[in-house]
Parts: C-alpha cells; sequence; structure tokens
C-alpha cells in the first residue's frame, strides 16, 4: 500500500473514486434515453475549454465545465429544433469544439500539445489540489442530479410522452440530464482523459445488464463496477507506469467481457424458469385451437 | 363539480408535422363520464390528434383546453391517465414491471417522494391488469399483450378523472384484451372519462358512447359509433381481415 504516501497519488485516487461513481450514475440515463455517445461529444466539445484555459490563464477544469456545459445545452437545442439537420450540426459542434481546443492551446504561451495530452487520455501526476476541490463540488452535483431526482430522470428518460402528461417538466429535465452529464465530463477528465469519458459512462451499464433485472439494480452494480476500475485501474498505472484513462477503459471493457460469460448460465437459468411458471409456456405442451369455422358455420 | 363541464375541448386545432399539415382544425369535446372512440385510417391524424392534446405535438391554430384551463396552463395532470403507442415506451436499460408502473405515480406524489400508500397503489394498479404475480419481472420479457397491461397499469395508477389511450389493442393477445376490456369497463362504471384511438371498435365497442371519425385531418363523422360494414363475428379476437378492400375502408367506418 505504499502507493497511499504519495500525496498525488491520494488525490488521483480521490478522483477516480468519484469519477466511478459519477460517470455511470449519469451514464445510465444516457445510455436509457438511447444516446449513449453523448458523453463523446461533450468530451470534443470540452477540449475548447481545455484551451481557452490555458489561453486565458484560468483553472482548465472549470473553464472546461463552463464550455461542455454551453455545449451540451447546445446539443439539446439542436435535437429539438434542428430535427432533420441535426446530425449534421452535431458534427460540426464536435470537431469545431476539438479544432478549437488544439488551436487555443498552442496559441497560448505556456501550453503545449504535452499538456492538452495529459486532457485527452488521462494523467495521475498532474491532478493538482485545486482540481481535487474543483472535481468534489462537480461530483456532489451529479450525485445529487441522478440520486435525489432518480424518478424524474427515470421517467423522463424512459418515455418522455409520458412524463409529459405526469406533469413533469420534461424540457427543463432534458436539459438537466444534457449539463450534469457535461459536468461529468469534467470530473473525469483528468484522470480517465476527455476521449476516453464516453466508455466509463456507457460500459459498466452495459457490464451491469448483463446481470440485472431491474433499473435500481442495473445503476448499483453499474456504480460498483466503475469504482472497482477507475480505482484498480489507477492503482495499475502507478506501479506499470502506463497511462490511468487507458487502463481503466480496458480494465471496464474486460469486466463487461467477464460478466457477459457468467451471465450466460444465469440468462438460461431465468429463462427455464419463466417457461416453467407460465402455464402453456412450454410450446411442446400448449393445445393447438381448432381452425376458426368458415363465415357460414359462424353465421348459421 | 356540473355534469357537463367538458373535459377534453379542441376547437379549431391546426398541427403539422415537418411541413405537412396533419390536423386541418379539428373540433372535439368530451364531456365527463363519457367514453368517446377517435376512428380513422392510418394517416387520418388520429394519433397525432391526441399528442396534440398532451402537448406532444405543437398546435400551430386553434385552442386545446383540459378540465376547462388552457392546456399552457394546465398543472393537475395527476387527473390525466396516459396509455402511449406501445412502441414509443421502450428505453435501453432493463427496468421492472413494478418499477415502470412506479414512474405513473410521481404526479401523486411530492417531489416524487414514494410513502406507502404510494406503494399500494402500484399493487393495486398491477392487480387491476392481473400482473401483480409479475412485479418483479423485466418488461423486456412480458408480450405484448402483457407490456400494453402495465402501460395501462402506469396510467391507473395516479387514480385519473381521464384515461387518454393510443390504439390500446393493437398487437394484444386475445387474453390481454380481455383483460383490456374488463380494466376498462370497471374504469367506466367508476365514473372515468376515457377518450381512446381505435383502429376498429372491436371487443370495446359496447362501452363507447359516441365515435369521432377523422380523415386526412378533419372531423368526418362525430355521433354515435357507426355499425361495421359486412357481416362480421361478433366474438372478441375475432380478425377483422378485409383482404379485398382498400386501406381507407379497413375501419368498415367510412362508407
Amino acid at each position: 500500500m505504499d502507493f497511499l504516501n504519495y500525496a498525488f497519488m491520494q488525490r488521483a485516487l480521490l478522483a477516480a473514486v468519484l469519477v466511478g461513481v459519477t460517470a455511470p450514475a449519469i451514464g445510465i440515463y444516457l445510455v436509457q434515453r438511447r444516446q449513449a455517445l453523448m458523453g463523446d461529444g461533450i468530451g470534443h466539445v470540452a477540449m475548447t475549454g481545455v484551451g481557452l484555459g490555458f489561453l486565458l490563464s484560468t483553472s482548465p477544469v472549470w473553464m472546461a465545465t463552463a464550455v461542455s456545459v454551453l455545449g451540451a445545452l447546445l446539443m439539446e437545442l439542436i435535437r429539438w429544433y434542428g430535427r432533420t439537420r441535426g446530425d449534421i450540426a452535431l458534427a460540426m459542434l464536435f470537431y469545431g469544439g476539438m479544432a478549437g481546443g488544439v488551436m487555443f492551446i498552442n496559441i497560448a504561451p505556456t501550453g503545449s500539445n504535452a499538456n492538452l495530452m495529459t486532457y485527452l487520455f488521462g494523467s495521475l501526476s498532474t491532478v493538482s489540489q485545486s482540481d481535487v476541490l474543483a472535481i468534489c463540488l462537480l461530483a456532489a452535483f451529479v450525485v445529487l442530479v441522478t440520486l435525489v431526482l432518480r424518478r424524474q430522470m427515470f421517467a423522463v428518460n424512459q418515455d418522455e410522452e409520458f412524463a409529459r402528461v405526469l406533469g413533469l417538466p420534461v424540457r427543463a429535465l432534458n436539459l438537466l440530464t444534457a449539463v450534469t452529464a457535461a459536468v461529468t465530463v469534467t470530473v473525469a477528465m483528468r484522470v480517465v482523459g476527455l476521449l476516453l469519458v464516453s466508455a466509463l459512462m456507457v460500459v459498466p451499464v452495459a457490464a451491469a445488464q448483463q446481470l440485472a433485472r431491474s433499473f435500481a439494480a442495473t445503476f448499483a452494480i453499474a456504480v460498483a463496477i466503475g469504482v472497482t476500475v477507475t480505482v484498480s485501474g489507477t492503482i495499475t498505472s502507478f506501479y506499470q507506469d502506463v497511462p490511468p484513462g487507458a487502463t481503466i477503459v480496458l480494465l471496464t471493457i474486460a469486466a463487461f467481457a467477464a460478466l457477459t460469460v457468467l451471465a450466460a448460465p444465469l440468462a438460461r437459468r431465468r429463462a427455464r424458469a419463466a417457461t416453467a411458471a407460465e402455464p402453456g409456456g412450454d410450446p411442446a405442451q400448449c393445445v393447438i385451437p381448432v381452425a376458426r369455422g368458415t363465415a357460414e358455420e359462424i353465421n348459421a | 363539480m356540473e355534469t357537463t363541464e367538458p373535459v377534453i375541448s379542441l376547437r379549431g386545432v391546426r398541427a403539422d408535422l415537418g411541413a405537412r399539415p396533419v390536423l386541418r382544425g379539428i373540433d372535439l369535446t368530451v364531456r365527463r363520464g363519457e367514453v368517446v372512440a377517435l376512428l380513422g385510417a392510418n394517416g387520418s391524424g388520429k394519433s397525432t390528434a391526441i399528442r396534440a392534446l398532451i402537448g406532444q405535438v405543437p398546435v400551430t391554430d386553434g385552442t386545446v383546453e383540459l378540465f376547462g384551463t388552457p392546456r399552457r396552463a394546465f398543472r393537475d395532470w395527476a387527473r390525466v391517465g396516459y396509455v402511449p403507442q406501445r412502441t414509443t415506451a421502450a428505453g435501453g436499460v432493463p427496468a421492472t414491471v413494478a418499477e415502470i408502473v412506479s414512474s405513473g405515480r410521481i404526479a401523486r406524489t411530492r417531489f416524487g417522494l414514494f410513502r406507502r400508500d404510494d406503494r399500494d397503489a402500484v399493487r393495486h394498479a398491477l392487480e387491476q391488469v392481473g400482473m401483480a404475480d409479475r412485479a418483479k419481472d423485466a418488461v423486456t420479457a412480458l408480450s405484448g399483450g402483457q407490456h400494453q397491461r402495465v402501460l395501462i397499469a402506469r396510467a391507473l395508477v395516479a387514480r385519473p378523472e381521464l384515461l387518454i389511450m393510443d390504439e390500446p389493442m393493437a398487437g394484444v393477445d386475445l387474453a390481454s384484451q380481455e383483460v383490456l376490456a374488463r380494466t376498462l369497463k370497471d374504469q367506466v362504471k367508476a365514473g372515468t372519462t376515457v377518450l381512446l384511438v381505435l383502429h376498429e371498435l372491436g371487443p370495446l365497442e359496447p362501452l363507447i358512447d359516441r365515435a369521432v371519425v377523422l380523415r386526412d385531418g378533419r372531423v368526418l363523422h362525430d355521433g354515435p359509433p357507426p355499425s361495421a360494414v359486412g357481416r362480421h363475428d361478433p366474438r372478441p379476437g375475432h380478425d377483422h381481415v378485409h383482404p379485398h378492400a382498400p386501406e381507407p375502408i379497413r375501419t368498415g367506418l367510412l362508407s
């Protein structure tokens, strides 16, 4: 446990735990509304924020938060009003955001492509004291939204039309989902990196689905997987001197593969139990009804 | 409350989907305790009329009122139960029957906090549609008819005064059709007002007070339910297939 003696590792591990909780917690709602790749798009947009942070010599984390929240709001507005041209507008937003990031960081006096790399793919040694404070505050917001408003978030992301008849503020909740996803991207940015953060929003949820039947269980298992892979990935990264973001994402995919293999017999047993419980569920034993008579027979 | 108060009132409602006008001036009034069927061929605007009523489709002209209040100002959504077309209600994450039905109770809770009566209401709504034993199953494991029963339980769990249903019988097996017809009958007996989109009257025919038939976004008929053309097997579940008839006559109501 000697890694705990290093202050930078304590900070990195705290950030890793918060990423492990928040990324799947908001990711489950993105998967539910079938926008699994939204986090990836926000990650691209956040690059402009990082670049602006260097250019204006302010904190890249807060600047990235501001820019990605704006980007996420813009994505939601494009989704409402864009309709047919929406995907092209989104593509321009994503690649414009990425190009802006590269440009700003290169013209900034203190920035370099090496700095940018630590934001793209994550880095342990660069998580500063002020980063940790920012990450804690942002993570608290994400946890608040995803847990306290879980029933409202579930309803609106499950069936938007029905949520409207529940009287829920559908637009506000959609915007809140987008903003929360944007905030999560910047929480994860330091440890996992902007380009890999989306994996941590989606893959733990997909892995949890292999075991769970309910939304609540999927949520709990996904967060458990998230924390396990971010913490073990961070420690592995320290000892093996490999990039943390890549280690964490590869571990997450390994967890998905392992759970898929483990879950196959479980799914078979559940299917068998369901057929046994249902009368006439076994096709070999059901009674085949006699053919319907002709119109004359019926009317006779 | 006066018995003649209109629960639903659409006046001169127009709506477009993209550039295409789908509703071209619809008038529709449903009074307390009435059971009204909205009929018409595919593309006649019946689902759009329902979605304009709940605010899912923007209205370009005309007025929409619920319980005498303009829809934009209407806040009392716990009085309305809604059953959308089954295909719209699928999320990308597994959810149990109980979780789906619970979401219908939010309108009766304060900030989504569940108390004991809320949990009781969920159990009761599942009993009404005969799905109490499947509460912990994933909705993806259900048949089309069972899924439809769950969506109806989700609408009933808030004990609404008005039920709005979009094609509740589409793709539903015989056993579930009977459960649905019985559930609806109990609701009507208890005084619930019902507006439902149907492709044809089918087994719900005896419950329906009035039929409104749409064609090309206009009201073609508003009155007693027209009787079906030709001789039909009156037993529920009989499939009304008219291979010789073109699509608009398929409901048997337009000629």
